[in-house]
C-alpha cells in the first residue's frame, strides 16, 4: 500500500503512466474514427458504385457493392433522356454569375462598411448582421410577386440579380477583413494621389485573396445546391437547373426509379465540388475557420 | 461611403424590408398572386389556429429540431474531439467526414432514399447482418420523421470543422496549467475547454435551430410531406399552400408566424448566452 502510494507519487511513475493512458485513448479514438468515417462515407461509396450498375443490377438484394460488370453507358444515357447537359449547363452559368456577383458587390459594400465613418453606420451595420437570421420563407412571397410583375418568371434573373446587391454573411466576413488592414498602406495610397475606389481596387481587394476565396467557393456551392428558389421561379424543363431536374427524377415521371440514373446525375452533380475542393483544400479549411460558415 | 454601400442599401430595400412589409400585408389578406390582395383581417390568422394540419406542421418541425439540433450539436463536437488529438491521417479523416456535408440536399435526398429502401436499400442490409430485420423507416408514418433525422447526421462535418477551428483556438497555456493542477481530462474538459469554446457552440446551436425550422429539401424530395403528413414540415406546408393551392395570404401569416419565433428563439438563446457563454477577455460579439 504504502509503497505503491509512494510510486504513484514520483514524477516517473505517473509520468509513464499517462503515458501509456493516453496511448490507450489514442487507440480507440483511432478505431472509432476509422468507424464513423467508414459509416460517412458508405453512402457516398455505394453512390459511385451504382452509377456504374445495370437497372436490373440495381434491384438485386442483397445489394452488392462492386458492380458485376462496369456500365459506362450509364454516363451517356442520362445526357440523351433527360435534358441533363442543359440543365448542367443552367447551374453552371447561374453559378459563375451569381459568384462574380457576390465577390463584387460584397467587397464594395464591405469595403464601404470598413473604411468609413459616416452617419447611421452603426445602425445599418446592425440591419445587416439582422438579415443574417431572415428565415429565407419569410420573405419569398413578395419577392415572388415582385419578380412575376417584373416578368422574371421563368427566367435566371431571379436566381441571379440578387447576388448583385451583397449578402449579410460575405459582406460580414469581409468587412472584418478590411477593418484588420494596417492603416498606413492606405495613407500611403493616399499621399499617391489614389481615390477612395482606386484604393479598393489595388490596395484592399489584391491583399484579400484568401477571404475572397472563401466566399468565391461557398456561394459557388450554395447557388449550385440550392432547390427552393429555382423551383419556384422555374417551370420550363429546358431551364431546370440540376436539382430541380434531379428532383423532378423521383417524381411519378417513372414507374420504377431508375436508381442507376440517379446515382449517376448525384455524381455528377459532385463533380464540380469535388473539384473546387481538390483545388483549394486548404484555402477551404482555412476559410471555415475563419467565416465559421459552412 | 454611402456609394460604396449603396448596392447593399438598394438590396436591403427591395430584397428585405419591402417583402417582410408586403408579407405582413398579405398576411391580412386573400390573395392568390393572380388576382389582388381582399382585406380578410385576422382571418388568415384565426384559420390557421384553428387548422390541424398546421399545428400537425409545428409539431413535426419542433419534434426534429429538439431531436436532430442537440444530436447533430453533441456528434458534432465529439467527432471534433476525436479528431483534436495527434493521430495519423487525420487530414484525411477529417475531408471524409466532412465531405458529405457538401453533397447537395436534392443529392443527398435522392441517396438516402435509397439508402432507407425497406427491400433493396443499404440500411435493412446491414441490419440484417445482425439479424434485424428493419423498418419501412420513410414508408412508416412511425418512422419516417426520426428516418430524416437520422440522416440529417450525415451533415455534420460542417459543424463538426466549426467546433475543431474552437477547439485548436484554445490556448495550450490553459491546457497545460489545468493538467499541472491536476485536473483529469474530464474536468479539463468541463471547465477549460468548453467555455472556452461556448461562443462557437451558441452559434452552432441558433444557425441549426433557424436552419431545422426551414426544412424542405428533405420533404420536397423524399416524402413529399407523407406518409399520414408525418413528415410535413412547417416551410413545406407553407410551399404548398403559397404555390399549390394558391393561397399566398395564409402562407404570409405562416411566414409571419415563423419570422416571430425565429426572432423570440434567437433573442432568448442570446439572453441565455450572456450567463453561459464565456468571451475571452469579456469582448462581446
Amino acid at each position: 500500500m504504502i509503497t505503491s502510494n509512494r510510486m504513484q507519487e514520483s514524477g516517473v511513475w505517473t509520468a509513464a503512466r499517462s503515458r501509456r493512458k493516453l496511448d490507450m485513448t489514442r487507440i480507440i479514438s483511432f478505431i472509432l474514427l476509422i468507424m464513423i468515417t467508414l459509416l460517412m462515407l458508405m453512402p457516398l461509396i455505394f453512390m459511385v458504385t451504382t452509377s456504374f450498375k445495370s437497372q436490373r443490377e440495381t434491384m438485386q438484394y442483397p445489394p452488392t457493392l462492386f458492380p458485376d460488370s462496369l456500365q459506362f453507358s450509364n454516363y451517356m444515357d442520362i445526357f440523351s433522356r433527360l435534358q441533363f447537359g442543359t440543365m448542367y449547363q443552367n447551374s453552371l452559368m447561374i453559378a459563375v454569375i451569381t459568384v462574380l456577383a457576390t465577390l463584387l458587390s460584397s467587397s464594395l459594400v464591405a469595403y464601404g462598411f470598413a473604411r468609413f465613418r459616416g452617419k447611421g453606420r452603426n445602425l445599418m451595420f446592425m440591419l445587416l448582421l439582422s438579415t443574417m437570421m431572415l428565415p429565407y420563407p419569410a420573405i419569398m412571397i413578395p419577392q415572388f410577386v415582385l419578380f412575376s410583375k417584373l416578368g422574371w418568371v421563368d427566367t435566371f434573373l431571379p436566381l441571379i440579380v440578387p447576388a448583385f446587391f451583397g449578402s449579410a454573411y460575405n459582406i460580414f466576413l469581409l468587412r472584418q477583413f478590411f477593418a484588420n488592414l494596417p492603416e498606413e498602406l492606405f495613407d500611403a495610397g493616399r499621399m499617391d494621389g489614389c481615390t477612395e475606389i482606386g484604393m479598393y481596387w489595388k490596395i484592399a481587394l489584391p491583399l484579400s485573396g484568401a477571404a475572397m476565396a472563401t466566399i468565391a467557393i461557398f456561394s459557388f456551392i450554395y447557388s449550385w445546391n440550392d432547390l427552393l428558389t429555382p423551383v419556384l421561379y422555374l417551370n420550363s424543363a429546358d431551364k431546370f437547373t440540376l436539382p430541380v431536374g434531379m428532383a423532378s427524377l423521383t417524381s411519378s415521371k417513372f414507374r420504377v426509379a431508375p436508381w442507376h440514373l440517379l446515382m449517376v446525375a448525384s455524381v455528377l452533380a459532385l463533380l464540380p465540388i469535388v473539384v473546387l475542393f481538390i483545388l483549394a483544400q486548404k484555402r477551404f479549411v482555412e476559410g471555415i475557420v475563419l467565416t465559421g460558415i459552412k | 461611403m454611402y456609394a460604396f454601400i449603396s448596392p447593399w442599401v438598394i438590396g436591403f430595400t427591395v430584397f428585405a424590408l419591402f417583402p417582410i412589409l408586403a408579407s405582413l400585408y398579405y398576411s391580412f389578406t386573400d390573395y392568390d398572386i393572380i388576382h389582388s390582395p381582399k382585406w380578410v383581417g385576422l382571418g388568415n390568422y384565426r384559420e390557421m389556429f384553428a387548422d390541424d394540419l398546421y399545428w400537425n406542421s409545428v409539431m413535426v418541425t419542433l419534434k426534429y429540431t429538439f431531436i436532430s439540433v442537440p444530436l447533430q450539436l453533441l456528434l458534432a463536437m465529439g467527432f471534433a474531439l476525436l479528431l483534436n488529438q495527434k493521430l495519423p491521417f487525420k487530414g484525411f479523416f477529417r475531408t471524409a467526414m466532412y465531405f458529405p456535408s457538401m453533397v447537395s440536399g436534392v443529392a443527398m435526398s435522392l441517396l438516402w432514399y435509397w439508402v432507407f429502401n425497406p427491400q433493396i436499400g443499404l440500411f435493412n442490409y446491414m441490419l440484417s447482418w445482425f439479424g434485424v430485420k428493419g423498418p419501412a423507416w420513410l414508408m412508416d408514418p412511425n418512422t419516417a420523421l426520426y428516418s430524416l433525422i437520422i440522416m440529417s447526421f450525415w451533415g455534420v462535418g460542417g459543424a463538426m470543422i466549426i467546433f475543431l477551428a474552437g477547439l485548436q483556438g484554445v490556448p495550450t497555456s490553459l491546457l497545460e496549467a489545468a493538467r499541472l493542477d491536476g485536473a483529469g481530462k474530464l474536468s479539463i474538459f468541463w471547465h477549460v475547454t468548453l467555455p472556452m469554446i461556448s461562443p462557437v457552440l451558441l452559434f452552432q446551436l441558433i444557425l441549426g435551430v433557424i436552419e431545422s425550422f426551414q426544412v424542405f429539401t428533405q420533404a420536397f424530395v423524399m416524402t413529399h410531406g407523407g406518409p399520414s403528413y408525418s413528415t410535413w414540415f412547417y416551410v413545406y406546408g407553407l410551399y404548398t399552400s403559397a404555390f399549390k393551392e394558391y393561397r399566398a395570404g395564409y402562407s404570409s401569416a405562416m411566414a409571419w408566424v415563423l419570422l416571430i419565433v425565429v426572432l423570440i428563439v434567437t433573442y432568448i438563446i442570446m439572453k441565455l448566452s450572456n450567463r453561459y457563454v464565456y468571451y475571452e477577455g469579456g469582448k462581446s460579439r
